[in-house]
């Protein structure tokens, strides 16, 4: 048994925001600066060129990339080995507010009806999985609201299959257009139920620009969304171009016999997570 | 091609001669507005009563700021997307003169309408480049509805600041134009 006090969570949490909004990962800002290569408009290059300044600008400065900071989605990993001194949900969202606070962040969090604005973040949207170990594994993903605005979610019946998915996926990438801050990275859930499908998008948006799905199956319906979702013709901030998406990223899971759930979580081109294990 | 400056109040004469695509530059006033802002404007023009804010020939920018750090006017300042506002848009340029917009995505055939037959126009700034924008701010300041926080009004003195003509007052949508050129499904 290992003890990890509250603090020391509410400490991470709170640096895990300021870095995941001021440094854009190295595999979001190397595909970025990769595809200006293959971009065949002169307009939609401009624009990737401006993103990647953005991005060098923001790491420099230490400012926000984009100025929406997003709500604060953490992804944590407890080990089942550890024993947290304090309470960790109000860690975790006392994290957010100080580093929300500290690293001039916007801060987003509001009422459904009245609108007003919380002022602090708070609260997080907090997912939490029990592991093996002793270590705790905090991942912070600040998601804009353009973005997930575009986003989607259906319950098919089974017959529609393979190709209903893809244009599922396909044509929520079209309807969204220059809205969600293209060129986009797609998330994908497959399976589970009406609350699991959202949930593995969520999650397929953390993986590696660039990395291959390990099952193959899947890596193969990730190909040919890509290329389906960048024939689509929307290009950089839509003004029109080849790179509509940066990456499709799929993630699967066992669903009822009666159901097919299909999610399509889109992020933006300032796709920020960052991890850190305790 | 020469430089394409606009500095507000904007005239009829000028927009006129805007196309979609033209890179265009700001340098002078204008005015950030979001959801909760444009909703209290409208509401005021609804109850018949006066604006607290000037906006005939004015441009408004559809963004919400992160706070600035020490010694810098204004946090990262990107657009935010543009449809939200297309309920109240069509009503503060028929009433109130409003002649540009800054924003991201895709306007209502309403807003169009209310563009064409009012002389203005709908820029695009580039979605997420908040950090570079913002290096065109030179000053800002909180003038309506601080409790707002993010989303309250903003008047900003703007340098350069750059954007693309989406809606033209003629009716023309780069968004349409521009990706029906590089879309490739059917080829």
């Amino acid at each position: 048994m290992r003890t990890i006090l509250a603090e020391t969570i509410e400490k991470a949490v709170a640096k895990l925001s300021m870095d995941a909004c001021y440094f854009l990962g190295e595999d979001v800002y190397c595909a970025l600066k990769h595809s200006i290569e293959r971009e065949k408009s002169p307009t939609g290059r401009d624009i990737l060129g401006q993103l990647v300044q953005n991005a060098e600008i923001a790491r420099e400065e230490e400012v926000a990339i984009c100025q929406d900071c997003g709500l604060a989605v953490i992804f944590a990993e407890v080990g089942q080995d550890v024993h947290i001194e304090g309470d960790f949900e109000q860690a975790v969202n006392d994290g957010v507010i100080m580093g929300y606070e500290d690293g001039y962040l916007r801060k987003s969090t509001c009422t459904p009806f009245t609108r007003k604005n919380y002022g602090n973040n708070a609260p997080a949207i907090l997912h939490v999985r029990l592991v093996p170990g002793d270590q705790i594994k905090l991942t912070l993903a600040p998601k804009g609201g353009g973005s997930e605005n575009m986003s989607a979610m259906k319950m098919f019946a089974p017959a529609v299959g393979r190709k209903g998915v893809v244009d599922f996926v396909v044509g929520t990438v079209r309807a969204a257009g220059p809205n969600p801050c293209p060129p986009i990275v797609v998330g994908v859930g497959i399976g589970g139920n009406f609350e699991k499908a959202p949930l593995l998008a969520k999650q397929a948006l953390l993986r590696e620009i660039g990395s291959i799905n390990e099952d193959e199956t899947m890596a193969q319906l990730e190909q040919e969304l890509l290329e389906r979702i960048n024939a689509l013709g929307i290009g950089p901030g839509g003004l029109g171009g080849t790179t509509t998406a940066l990456a499709v990223h799929v993630e699967s899971a066992p669903c009822h016999i009666a159901s097919l759930p299909v999610a399509v979580n889109l992020n933006c081109h300032a796709a920020r997570h960052k991890t850190v294990v305790l | 091609m020469e430089k394409i400056v606009l500095t507000p109040p904007l005239d009829n004469e000028k927009l006129k001669k805007l196309k979609i695509g033209d890179t265009v530059y700001i340098t002078g006033t204008i005015y950030t507005a979001r959801d909760a802002a444009h909703k209290r404007l409208v509401d005021l023009i609804a109850a018949g009563e006066e604006l607290p804010i000037d906006l005939a020939g004015q441009i408004i920018y559809y963004a919400g700021p992160a706070p600035n750090k020490p010694g810098k006017p204004i946090g990262s300042i990107g657009p935010t997307t543009s449809y939200r506002m297309d309920a109240y848009a069509p009503t503060l340029m028929r009433r109130k003169g409003l002649k540009g917009m800054i924003g991201k995505g895709k306007r209502s055939d309403e807003v169009k309408q209310a563009m064409k037959e009012t002389c203005a126009v709908y820029f695009g700034a580039t979605g997420g480049a908040a950090a570079l924008l913002s290096q065109c701010v030179k000053s800002a300041e909180v003038i309506l509805y601080p409790e707002l926080g993010p989303e309250a009004v903003r008047r900003l003195e703007v340098e350069d600041f750059p954007v693309t003509v989406i809606n033209d007052v003629h009716g023309n949508d780069l968004y349409e134009a521009a990706i029906e050129q590089y879309n490739t499904e059917n080829v």
